[in-house]
């Protein structure tokens, strides 16, 4: 089961490939809310001194310097916590960046649970949602370093708004046949029928261990790395829920307005109604602990989403009966 | 430019802003007519804003984060030929790209701006970026006085002073009314001009509806090396007419039909003595 080599955390993949690309062009500028140390950029600030503005404590502003840098032609990276970022400086993301259409790159860091036991003011899990509601600016989960990788070398050029969010525990190198990435285009991890796992961020690999377990038992797994939340990859969306007999969505997010809705929405839509289920965080303060323990008790773990498989899979045949008699 | 014609301009201006918020049927009156010598003073005499230079970076810029006298900057830009004047005809109507808040649509809006407390932030990004950068370029912007209640304000301002932004012009438009009633009954503000000089401001006051004084303090730019310069400018709600003057109503009230006629026979008396 654990064959899957551990690789870094996607924290570090992003601070290190973004001093990388910084170093080779000087428009790339970072602009932090004392959050160099966290957002692990304190070799950045000392090597390219330069290319980082410190804005202190002040999201509102953060957010507003980097949308009138961005006017001066840099590629302005805004990098704090995603609590923070998303709720604090909202206006100024929906206004001044998305609204206005200055190409910032909006960096989440510490995402969903990553704070753990400092609790709910420290979580971000209404990100998804009240960023999938503002018009222009894309959304990125990535769910492991290569995503986390790729996808910073993405944002350099990309055209819109766009707000990628990390956490920072050591991810799994997820193996992966297909080493192309493109912001809005899913990476299938595994292919099968029976059951599909739709994930997004740092889930994802948890979905990956469910589907080996389940394969281990005689079931064919699908899962998709669903990096890009907004704009979603409609083709493998529906490609694959026209393929498959349950399917599961994950994601480190409240179960509102994320990852889930966004399918189940696109679905009904289609008429396209496999078994469904979103596995996310439900509406409640969230339990006390670490981000993994957070993510177990919540069901969004390897034996987790397996059993919820299982169990939609039984429940799969009824539901197929259920549709065609239109019961 | 001659004060004389800036004078001239002014009274055209503020015409002008009438009748396109009663063509509009909405409008932010009171505020668009105590800010519009600023402006005139802004884009014809302190400015280097054009046109043709308009999608360079080396000009100066401006971003009007008290949106909601929009109609102020529509003005100006028409008359500084950004975009045809029969376009300002279309202000708030179905499908036009006039909207009734500061908008990119029309050329000449640097930024989109309207909900308050937003401005000053953006223009400290792009003064920030003239010193990255080595460009010489200033940026100017304007601020209601009501909108300094927003707190974002003042995270702006510690910024201005933290990077030394002397190439960044703060012009608050200190007419003492907002929407409800007067700043200091709504959220005092004063003592103000202390208030900015302690968050690191070089703080210079004027008669904000007066062309000679506006055009004094701008050509004193930058007031003190190293610091953000602060115009406190002192203006009148609804300036030039006289039953729009310092009235709470005269924010976004609509002129009807015998206001009209009178704001413009007033306007045009004045303008026959200059």
């Amino acid at each position: 089961m654990t064959d899957v080599p551990l690789g870094r955390e996607n924290l570090s993949v992003f601070a290190d490939t973004l001093l990388e690309l910084a170093s080779q062009d000087p428009s790339i500028m970072v602009v932090t809310s004392d959050s160099r140390g966290s957002g692990k950029l304190v070799p950045f600030g000392q090597e390219l001194p330069e290319q980082i503005v410190e804005m202190g404590i002040a999201e509102q502003n953060l957010v507003g310097v980097a949308a009138g840098l961005a006017m001066t032609g840099k590629k302005i990276f805004v990098v704090s916590p995603a609590c923070f970022l998303t709720a604090r400086s909202l206006e100024q993301i929906k206004n001044d960046v998305a609204y206005s259409d200055h190409p910032v790159k909006l960096i989440g860091i510490s995402a969903g649970v990553s704070y753990g036991a400092l609790g709910t003011t420290h979580h971000s899990l209404h990100d998804y949602a009240v960023m999938r509601a503002i018009n222009n600016i894309d959304i990125v989960a990535p769910a492991d370093n290569f995503e986390a990788r790729e996808v910073i070398k993405a944002a350099v050029f990309h055209p819109r708004p766009i707000y990628v969010r990390y956490g920072k525990k050591p991810m799994l190198d997820l193996p992966r046949a297909d080493t192309q990435f493109k912001i809005g285009k899913s990476i299938t991890l595994l292919e099968g029928n029976d059951i599909t796992f739709i994930a997004t961020g740092e889930p994802t690999e948890r979905a990956y261990l469910a589907a080996k377990q389940l394969e281990a038992e005689g079931l064919s797994c699908r899962v998709m790395s669903m990096h890009t939340v907004k704009p979603l990859d409609l083709e493998a969306l529906l490609h694959a829920a026209s393929n498959t007999r349950v399917l599961i969505t994950v994601e480190e997010h409240s179960v509102n307005g994320g990852l889930g809705e966004a399918c189940a929405t696109i679905l009904m839509q289609h008429g396209i109604y496999p078994t469904f289920k979103v596995v996310a965080i439900p509406d409640e303060y969230t339990v006390t602990g670490n981000q993994l323990q957070i993510f177990d008790y919540y069901g969004i773990s390897a034996d987790g989403l397996a059993e919820t498989a299982r169990q939609l899979l039984n429940r799969s045949t009824s539901d197929l009966h259920r549709i065609q008699n239109k019961i | 430019m001659d004060a004389q014609v800036l004078k001239q301009k002014s009274v055209q201006y503020r015409k002008t802003i009438l009748r396109s918020i009663k063509q509009a049927k909405a409008g932010h009156t009171g505020g668009s007519l105590s800010c519009i010598d600023i402006l005139n003073v802004l884009y014809n005499h302190a400015m280097n804003i054009t046109p043709e230079n308009f999608n360079t970076i080396n000009r100066d810029h401006y971003i009007q984060s008290k949106g909601h006298s929009v109609e102020a900057l529509y003005t100006v830009l028409q008359d500084k030929g950004f975009y045809p004047a029969s376009e300002l005809d279309t202000l708030n109507q179905f499908q036009s790209h006039f909207v009734g808040h500061p908008t990119r649509k029309v050329n000449g809006v640097e930024h989109n701006t309207g909900a308050l407390g937003h401005g000053l932030s953006v223009s400290v990004g792009l003064a920030l970026g003239a010193k990255r950068d080595g460009n010489s370029y200033r940026v100017f912007t304007l601020l209601g006085d009501g909108e300094l209640a927003e707190g974002s304000s003042w995270e702006a301002l510690m910024s201005a002073a933290q990077y030394k932004l002397d190439n960044l012009v703060i012009i608050v438009d200190r007419n003492m009314l907002q929407i409800t009633a007067s700043t200091e009954e709504v959220m005092g503000l004063e003592p103000l001009a202390d208030k900015f000089a302690a968050f690191g401001c070089a703080v210079r006051s004027c008669n904000g509806n007066d062309i000679d004084d506006l055009v004094s303090t701008f050509d004193r730019i930058p007031f003190e090396t190293g610091k953000p310069n602060l115009i406190l400018a002192r203006t009148v709600k609804g300036k030039g007419v006289s039953f729009m003057e310092n009235t709470v109503k005269w924010h976004h009230r609509v002129p009807n039909e015998n206001e009209y006629v009178a704001a413009i026979e007033e306007l045009n008396r004045m303008e026959a003595t200059i």
